[in-house]
């Protein structure tokens, strides 16, 4: 065998140190994901996802009322799996002007013997009016933690944002009460 | 010659390496890994297949006859990862390693230990997903994962241990797979022989490139979206809880993320070897080589910016499933390209059909199936029907199995003779062949009429009026898995012996690999061939 027919050796270091990088990046990109899904569902309203709290709406004060407008408002609340609890709307559904300031309140009691933490997580339909539904106080906004057997008037103050999509007549809020996370 | 150099010296010949059991364990030859994947892939097949067929054999008729729903979900789930991640992965990386460094003119793979590594991170991972069923009969835990192969959150952040081993195997499979991709890009791009341009390199090696990028890319997120379900599950993150934050549809965008271009993983090798058996059984040249890499090359890119059309009802808004509703639909223009190409290389071409040239004409057939109902699927307006509904079973199976399976078959029947040196019997090729195309029509077609008439997948139970298309879809899967043996059998009788396969094997194959002896010397090439026609 003739050795000069060999081919020269071939360094393959940096080629695989910059596929491995591709792929941390890729394995760090995974997680980035996280903050930017967020980011990106909260931007655009994407997901039913409401802004944190009004504060972070872009147009404060609220826009002015829109006495022309009438809007239905419905509320509806369901209770996650391991929460002994039992949670509904005073007012299943109410009618507003777009920018009205309005209240309104959800009832909550804790049905078991102990004492629990539960955190409600609001979500809207249809979902591009999500951006206009700013909460400027919420029950959401903290964890809420019932004694045995306690009941609770939660309340819950909003104004729909007079910009809100013209084609939109009716809106939904919904909370889903999860059971608190324990702390880490 | 000294023995103890063995390993550094190309020239050693085939007395210098271990035997026995040693010599697999220890093996860096590309081609003994290759038929370690290829082996491993073939048994992990028929587990896979045994787990389906207690499956279909409980969907034979209504109600619950042999099994708990709970051990149902379990051999749902299991069946997937195993199918996916254990038979048909391992059998493209198995072609890949023994044919890779034949059709480029190289001596082996580029890292050959890493190559002996990645294969033996195999066993032990599919070993920990299986684990679960074995220590559920001693009363350890609660079976193996539940939760379908998709894990979704939150039901797997509740589920049972069986989700911990699945997610550790999923950590050593990619590890596995991004080592074989890593190993795989260096052989393509380094150790070509000389005048081997890159448009000049066999569709086989594009299809594999194209993969192995896709796998780098793809498996880390998917890596990253199960640890965070491992620290949901275990310390006290909100990932994937919505009351501490989080959001449970975000696991589905990471796993599709992956699951996705995953599909384009398992099928861009096959696609590459496909053309080249159509040219040999016609004895035409490939049609539109330049036009079939730049097709795998826009399946590549589409196929990582569409994954949220696997979940379109989870309520996307309206701009979403648009954007993703017509990119999905934009690669079956790419996709197009690659069935044109593939028919017109057997347009006026002097055909015969061998057993490996019948599973192709079967692939394109069925996979064209699997494409078009594809089409229906990615509609935003009928997937809220089809959606996860047997429809949806029916279309992926044409795709991996008439796509992805059959295409693996194709390419053993095709290269079996160049890597036994012996030929294998036709007359069971062809009967294998003709049991698996007909039986497989058997078992699926039915279940595209049961997904429109409304039938859930995953599901245990059933209406009544589902009772003949599942009876008749059992009674087709039971056919279609034992006619497998047939497969094992004449694999089996190829490896003892046979006629001897020539060292061109076919009257019209082309390219590097056949111009070895069958079966190629234990070191490939050691004198590197050049390149100086086109392909």
């Amino acid at each position: 065998m003739n050795e000069a027919t060999l081919p020269p050796p071939r360094k393959h270091g940096r080629l695989v140190v910059r596929l491995l990088l591709l792929a941390v990046a890729f394995f760090a990109f995974g997680f980035a994901l996280v903050p930017l899904y967020d980011t990106f569902c909260e931007a655009v309203g994407f997901n039913g996802k409401t802004l944190r709290d009004a504060t972070q709406a872009k147009d404060l004060p609220p826009s002015a009322v829109d006495y022309n407008r009438k809007l239905g408002v419905q509320f509806i609340s369901t209770l996650m799996p391991g929460l002994p609890w039992e949670i509904r709307p005073l007012e299943p559904a109410i009618e507003l002007h777009p920018g009205e300031l309005r209240t309104t309140r959800f009832l909550v009691r804790n049905l078991s013997d102990q004492t629990i933490v539960g955190q409600a997580v609001p979500s809207v339909s249809p979902t591009v009016a999500a951006r206009s539904f700013q909460k400027l106080d919420c029950f959401c906004f903290t964890q809420q933690t019932l004694a045995p057997g306690e009941s609770r008037e939660m309340a819950l103050t909003f104004v729909v944002d007079s910009g809100i999509d013209k084609d939109i007549s009716e809106l939904t809020l919904a909370y889903a009460f999860f059971p608190a996370p324990p702390k880490p | 010659m000294n023995t103890a150099t063995h390993t550094l010296d190309p020239h050693a010949g085939h007395a210098h390496h271990p035997t026995g059991v040693l010599r697999w364990l220890t093996t860096t030859n590309h081609k003994d890994i290759g038929t370690m994947y290829l082996t491993f892939s073939l048994l992990m097949f028929f587990l896979g297949g045994a787990m389906i067929l207690a499956v279909r054999a409980e969907l034979f008729q209504p109600g619950l006859q042999l099994m708990k729903p709970e051990f149902f979900n379990q051999l749902i789930g299991v069946h997937a990862l195993v199918m996916i991640f254990a038979a048909l992965m391992p059998a493209a990386t198995g072609f890949a390693n023994w044919m890779i460094p034949l059709m480029i003119g190289a001596p082996d793979m580029a890292l050959p230990r890493l190559n002996n590594w990645g294969f033996w991170l195999l066993p032990p991972a599919a070993l920990l997903l299986t684990m679960p069923f074995i220590l559920a009969i001693f009363g350890i835990g609660d079976g193996a994962v539940a939760t379908g192969w998709t894990l979704y959150a939150p039901l797997s952040v509740q589920g049972g241990i069986g989700v911990d081993f699945a997610i550790f195997s999923i950590h050593i499979l990619g590890i596995s797979s991004i080592m074989g991709s890593i190993n795989i890009i260096a052989t393509l791009l380094n150790m070509r022989a000389p005048g081997m341009t890159l448009m000049k390199m066999p569709l086989f090696c594009w299809g594999w490139l194209v993969t192995a990028v896709l796998l780098i890319i793809t498996l880390p997120v998917l890596a990253g979206g199960v640890t965070m379900l491992l620290t949901d599950r275990h310390f006290g993150t909100h990932f994937f809880n919505a009351a501490g934050g989080g959001d449970p549809i975000l696991f589905q965008h990471l796993f599709w993320f992956f699951g996705h271009p995953e599909v384009y993983i398992l099928l861009l090798p096959v696609w590459g070897l496909m053309p080249h058996v159509l040219s040999t059984f016609t004895r035409k040249p490939i049609y539109g080589h330049t036009a079939q890499v730049y097709g795998f090359i826009a399946i590549g890119v589409l196929g990582l910016i569409v994954w949220a059309h696997h979940f379109m009802t989870a309520g996307l808004p309206v701009p979403a499933l648009l954007y993703f509703m017509y990119s999905t639909m934009a690669i079956s223009l790419p996709l197009a390209v690659l069935f044109f190409c593939w028919i017109a290389t057997m347009w006026r071409g002097a055909m015969s059909f061998e057993t490996p040239m019948l599973f192709a004409i079967g692939f394109i057939v069925l996979f064209g199936i699997a494409g078009l109902t594809g089409l229906v699927l990615a509609d935003v307006a009928a997937d809220a029907q089809y959606h996860h509904s047997y429809f949806v079973v029916a279309h992926f199976h044409y795709a991996l199995f008439a796509g992805g399976i059959m295409g693996v078959m194709t390419g053993v029947y095709y290269w079996l003779p160049k890597w036994t040196g012996h030929m294998y019997s036709e007359k069971l090729g062809k009967l294998h062949f003709w049991l698996t195309v007909i039986s497989f029509n058997f078992t699926f077609m039915p279940q595209f009429f049961l997904g429109l008439a409304g039938m859930p997948r995953r599901i245990p139970d059933y209406a009544l009026q589902f009772t003949e298309f599942n009876a008749i879809s059992t009674v087709g899967a039971f056919v279609l898995g034992l006619s497998q043996l047939l497969f094992a059998w004449n694999i089996w009788r190829c490896v003892k012996g046979g006629d001897k396969a020539t060292d061109k094997v076919w009257e019209g194959s082309n390219g590097l690999e056949w111009e070895l002896s069958s079966p190629p010397p234990y070191h490939s090439w050691d004198t590197q061939p050049v390149i100086k026609s086109t392909p």
